[in-house]
């Protein structure tokens, strides 16, 4: 891969081609024709199928004798356009000039994996006709509140630019970024045509913002909000789509914490006729959904709201509506979600689509078990699956009485077999099993938990094909996690959460650093990879020496000293981002990824071993880097610790948004 | 007193059975090379064990840290845990509390508080008011209510108007009563005819 980033030193001259824009003001008609603009081209991105209209080769033979290399162009650019990888597109980039010029003509989706790491400006020169842009912002660490609000990833002077120059645009996809409602209202008023807005733990704005989003974007086919905050503004958002037939494909708010108008969001259902995706938030009763999958028996993914009657007593005379009917009627739905504040009477309505579901989320279902396995029996072409375990009770109540204490013991002895029988279940029936998450209902560290190794174990021999898993437990044995890596040769994500931090193999009391080797050097996939539990710097050579595809790496409150660090980052080519907290790594680990920073997306470490003198270091030797060094909101900068360094390649320079709780070293 | 208080905590320290790992308190489990990270503590005290530990290597802490809370950890994200919370105070409220209502009487002094959970039908709260009020209610009948009877009990529901018990099913009933009501049952036949 190129060191050299900047753009300003790839030469303008070019013996073979005209200046693009020359070339551009003298055949008007050979862009028109061949470009991907709004009108003329139907459907999206570069996979358009528009053929050169018969008028272009006349035009080209009128210029032929002045470029002729412009034929050569125009095959290119077309050819180009059914690239549609972001990889494939970079590497076609770097051939030559001509190429880069027209990749960059060609490229409609626009894919930028940290918001500071190009400009807008930037982004714009380079990209002249993107329909669809994806913009990431916080790093991960920012989610577990290991970042002070405001931090940045401000979604503000995005907007702005793209509104200028892609009119056109259709789809914008934000990760982790900072929005106001204005944005959304500048967003909303800027695309005519736009189709798809997907926000996923994003913040800042709130149901004011939807209902610009709502009311203004008249061929809008996807609203998708995932685990974002939105503030109650107490707007009818609902009640402002417009009216006729839309074209809404996929509602998604089941994050959006506030009561909506439900008479408005039925009436919007029923004349939707294409929705496929709906995903209901917790103010939804059960008998509401209910009419809304009359009306849509067409779903494919469906989130159910709260899973339960409301609250509002219901009429004397009112039978319960015919639940399982309403579910066997939505005969094309293969993903299931929700199932809040879950009434476990309900659950036996939807065995009907259980043989059909490839995806499951119960993981916001508070079931036990023996609720669960009549479920998942009849789930055998499930691929994701994902589900909370149930804490143990609380059994605070009954501290004075040690007896009873005494038969808790005992019971909970037998929850956690019983835990790990739901996922016994899940191995036994779940063959086509890809993806697993199993989260903890009750994220306390001092807690027993009811799923253990046996689970893992189990989830190894029966669900063969898996590629991605995140398992919490309290406990594991290196044992489990080598069964694993022998067992399920596909994986391409493992990521195993501990919560007891430093714990060991709790059968042998041995550091967790062999199955976590086991993993690296067995699952000949992996790209993405957390550890957890107790471990030395042995199990960092392991993933140094083996993990060769790693790009994704979670570090927390392990390893033993800076050798850590620095087996991961000489021996892990592919690392991109790279995320740790609270080990005992420091500068001179931090030195021995000179060579890799600027291949890497992101570097985050907090509550290491890094002084300012260190980091300092770095700034100074990688001039494209920015260093951030980000201490609490409230503290002020104390000792020679770095509390948290974020750095990041970037064309910019330091960004000029920067809060006053953040250091950029230079 | 305070000798008994004392004892009955000795005696219930004895007696503590601690739901973690088998010998997870005891330090042997734990293998010599285990070399502490920086902050193990909460994020007050950030700053100061980042020091502390610099030049302190062997540092071990004799058990594991209590139960405070570090930031952000486990990694679960707010809004998964706050999600779970909700739920968890509801289904909890639900469960451990009761469901307590204001009884008055007419003409009595003051007023009553029953739990309604305790009650899983009709007649058995009946009983419970007649206990509680020393008088006869009688039998329900759809037709006349409480006609025979010197007293009538009504409820007041969610909206706020003034229903005759026994009307609806006792699960709705409970869900949406919150006070009673036992009226004479001269003043009661109004209701009843309705």
């Amino acid at each position: 891969m190129r060191q050299d980033l900047t753009v300003q030193q790839m030469s303008e001259d070019d013996d073979r081609s005209p200046p693009l824009d020359l070339r551009c003001g003298a055949a008007p008609s050979i862009n028109r024709a061949r470009n991907c603009s709004g009108e003329a081209v139907s459907g999206s991105g570069s996979s358009t199928s528009s053929s050169i209209p018969a008028s272009v080769p006349v035009t080209v033979t009128e210029y032929q004798s002045q470029y002729p290399d412009q034929v050569l162009e125009i095959v290119l650019e077309n050819v180009l356009q059914f690239l549609t990888s972001r990889r494939d597109r970079n590497a076609a980039s770097l051939v030559c000039k001509s190429w880069w010029r027209a990749e960059a003509l060609t490229r409609s989706e626009l894919f930028i994996g940290n918001c500071y790491a190009v400009s807008p400006d930037r982004a714009r020169g380079r990209f002249r006709r993107v329909r669809s842009v994806v913009l990431k912002g916080k790093p991960r660490f920012a989610d577990f509140n290991l970042m002070p609000p405001d931090w940045g990833a401000h979604f503000g002077p995005w907007v702005c630019v793209l509104a200028n120059a892609y009119p056109w645009l259709e789809k914008v996809y934000l990760k982790r970024m900072s929005i106001t409602d204005d944005d959304l209202a500048l967003l909303a008023e800027s695309f005519s045509g736009f189709k798809e807005l997907t926000l996923v733990c994003c913040e800042g704005f709130g149901t004011c913002g939807l209902a610009f989003i709502a009311s203004k974007c008249r061929q809008l086919r996807v609203l998708d909000l995932i685990e974002t905050e939105v503030t109650d503004d107490e707007v009818d958002w609902i009640s402002l789509f417009p009216e006729g037939e839309t074209c809404l494909e996929s509602l998604i708010f089941d994050c959006v914490d506030c009561a909506i108008n439900f008479e408005a969001l039925e009436k919007l259902v029923a004349r939707s006729p294409f929705l496929r995706k709906l995903r209901l938030n917790r103010h939804v009763s059960i008998r509401q959904l209910y009419r809304l999958m009359v009306r849509a028996p067409q779903l494919t993914h469906l989130g159910t709201g709260k899973y339960g009657p409301s609250e509002v007593a219901q009429r004397q005379g009112d039978t319960e509506p015919d639940y399982i009917a309403a579910f066997a009627a939505c005969k094309s739905l293969v993903c299931l979600s929700g199932f809040r504040e879950i009434t476990p009477d309900y659950l036996s309505a939807i065995y009907p689509v259980c043989a059909n579901l490839t995806s499951l989320n119960f993981s916001y279902a508070t079931i036990t078990a023996d609720q669960l396995k009549p479920v998942i029996c009849n789930c055998h072409k499930l691929q994701i699956f994902w589900v909370g375990v149930p804490c143990v009770i609380d059994y605070q109540c009954f501290e004075e009485i040690w007896v009873l204490k005494l038969i808790l013991a005992v019971i909970m002895q037998a929850l956690d077999s019983i835990c790990d029988e739901g996922l016994q279940a899940v191995a036994a029936t779940c063959k086509e099993l890809r993806e697993l998450r199993v989260f903890p209902m009750n994220a306390q560290e001092d807690v027993e938990g009811p799923v253990s190794e046996v689970g893992l174990q189990a989830i190894s021999e029966g669900c063969r094909k898996l590629q991605s898993i995140l398992y919490f437990c309290q406990r594991m044995t290196n044992a489990a996690v080598i069964a694993m890596s022998s067992n399920c040769l596909e994986l391409e994500v493992f990521r195993l959460c501990i919560m007891g931090r430093h714990r060991p193999d709790h059968a042998t009391g041995e550091p967790m650093d062999e199955g976590f080797g086991a993993i690296v050097r067995n699952c000949r996939k992996l790209t993405r990879l957390a550890v957890s539990g107790l471990l030395t710097d042995r199990a960092f050579g392991y993933i140094g020496k083996y993990g060769k595809l790693i790009r994704t790496l979670s570090v927390a409150f392990a390893g033993d000293s800076d050798m850590g660090l620095k087996y991961v980052l000489e021996g892990c080519p592919k690392l991109q981002k790279l995320e740790i907290r609270d080990s005992p790594f420091g500068d001179a680990a931090l030195r021995s990824g000179l060579h890799h920073y600027y291949n890497m997306r992101f570097l985050w470490m907090s509550s290491c071993r890094l002084t300012r003198q260190g980091c300092q270091e770095i700034a100074q030797a990688m001039p494209r880097l920015v260093v951030e060094v980000i201490r609490s909101d409230d503290e002020e900068e104390t000792d020679n610790y770095v509390e948290t360094l974020y750095m990041y390649r970037s064309l910019e320079g330091p960004r000029h948004d920067a809060p006053k709780f953040v250091t950029i070293l230079r | 007193m305070e000798r008994l208080l004392s004892f009955e905590s000795d005696h219930l320290r004895a007696t503590e059975l601690r739901l973690g790992l088998p010998g997870s308190d005891k330090p042997s489990v734990r293998p010599k090379n285990n070399k502490r990270a920086s902050s193990e503590i909460s994020q007050e005290s950030k700053s100061n064990s980042c020091a502390s530990n610099a030049g302190n290597d062997d540092e071990r802490d004799s058990a594991p840290p209590a139960k405070v809370q570090v930031v952000g950890w486990p990694p679960i994200r707010s809004y998964r845990k706050n999600t779970l919370q909700v739920q968890a105070k509801t289904s909890e409220s639900e469960l451990c509390r009761g469901m307590y209502v204001k009884v008055s009487m007419d003409g009595a002094p003051y007023l009553r508080k029953i739990d309604l959970k305790v009650y899983t039908c009709y007649p058995e709260l009946l009983n419970a008011l007649e206990n509680m009020f020393q008088l006869t209610i009688g039998k329900y009948s759809e037709r006349e209510g409480y006609n025979g009877s010197d007293y009538a009990p009504t409820y007041e529901d969610k909206d706020g108007d003034w229903m005759l018990v026994g009307d609806v099913p006792w699960g709705m009933f409970i869900t949406t009563c919150k006070r009673l009501r036992i009226m004479r049952g001269s003043e009661a036949k109004g209701l009843a005819c309705v």
